[in-house]
């Protein structure tokens, strides 16, 4: 889901860094309302997450690899807004100093992992578990300890599992349909593809499929084990 | 302070770096390739039959200074695992510092500490 540098045309890349640079500004200013400097460790702590869960590699027999993003999980630790600059954070580490994902495509998987797939993430997540709204979205500003430490239900556990679930594979869709449109957009003097060659009849089967049967299914165990782990050792993060 | 609050939490993202390397193993025990979409210009030239010129030129942009998370001369087996587990290192510390400089700056603006 890193799209490297190349199978995006410049069109595409262009649009969605348009895309997600207002999306950062937004987040920005979200951040400087609710944000406490002591919840600055939490932020941190998220986008370290998400860059070290991204190194587990999970095999498809004989096949690719893919892995959990923690998109879903981290909006519903730290909130949505502190989620995509976490997020992006790590992924801007990833493209420029590991070469996992590209420089032009830092907008598209920006905008796929750290914003799409993660806000679906977490607004099907508040959907499944909305009877506790109102305790739920004071996240930032509730101390009441008490409130926090009863509000993870089974309910909330299966709705972050699905929100995981469905996040990360809005994300993988929007890879595929990105890459797919490619030859559609951009082909040189001799006909042929410029950026990405395969089209979407092979790009969304490809990408889709992996996604739905196995690395959704990673995305979902990691987010509702770490909520659990952390549920058990740090209540207080929870639920808030 | 916060970071002693959340000890058990930055002791589980260090446990989850050392461990990194099953990230590298499990997918060679089972013979599984990249993840789909993600080759090189060359390979790309084998499965698709010729290397799209924008693709090529575009590639070769960027010059990451850790490709793949690894680095050269420790391609194979424990240098390989201690070369992953050294980028998660280096990637970890530069996510968090960046995280809470960025963090910083917006919370003081917030005037909340």
């Amino acid at each position: 889901m890193h799209i490297p540098d190349g199978y995006l045309g410049p069109i595409t890349y262009g649009s969605l860094w348009a895309a997600v640079i207002p999306i950062w500004i937004y987040a920005s200013k979200k951040i400087k309302e609710i944000l406490k400097a002591s919840q600055v460790p939490r932020l941190a702590l998220s986008a370290a997450f998400s860059f070290v869960i991204m190194m587990f590699n999970v095999p498809l027999p004989g096949g690719t690899t893919g892995h959990a993003t923690g998109a879903t999980l981290i909006a519903i630790l730290i909130g949505p807004w502190p989620a995509v600059i976490a997020l992006s954070i790590a992924l801007i580490v990833q493209a420029i100093i590991f070469g996992d994902g590209g420089i032009t495509a830092i907008g598209a998987n920006c905008f796929n992992i750290a914003f799409a797939g993660m806000i679906t993430g977490y607004g099907i997540y508040k959907l499944i578990s909305s009877e506790k709204f109102k305790v739920q979205s004071s996240k930032f500003k509730n101390s009441d300890t008490e409130t926090r430490r009863s509000s993870l239900s089974t309910r909330h556990l299966i709705g972050a599992g699905i929100g995981a679930y469905v996040g990360i594979n809005l994300g993988a869709f929007l890879t595929a349909v990105e890459l797919g449109i490619q030859p559609l957009l951009h082909s040189g003097t001799d006909g042929r593809p410029l950026y990405s060659p395969f089209p979407l009849s092979i790009t969304i089967p490809a990408i889709m499929l992996e996604h739905i049967f196995l690395f959704g299914i990673i995305e979902a165990v990691v987010t509702v084990f770490v909520l659990l782990y952390i549920k058990k050792s740090h209540p207080e993060l929870i639920g808030g | 302070m916060e970071i002693s609050n959340h000890k058990k939490l930055w002791i589980g993202i260090a446990i989850l770096i050392i461990l990194s390397p099953i990230g590298l193993i499990l997918p060679e025990l089972l013979k599984a390739g990249g993840a789909w979409g993600e080759w090189g210009a060359d390979k790309i030239g084998k499965i698709a039959g010729y290397v799209p010129h924008g693709l090529k030129k575009l590639s070769e942009l960027w010059k990451a200074p850790i490709p793949d998370y690894a680095f050269s001369g420790w391609d194979k087996g424990g240098k390989s695992y201690a070369g992953y587990i050294f980028s998660g290192i280096i990637g970890a510390a530069l996510v968090i510092g960046i995280s809470m400089l960025i963090g910083k700056f917006f919370a003081r603006k917030n005037g909340n500490s």
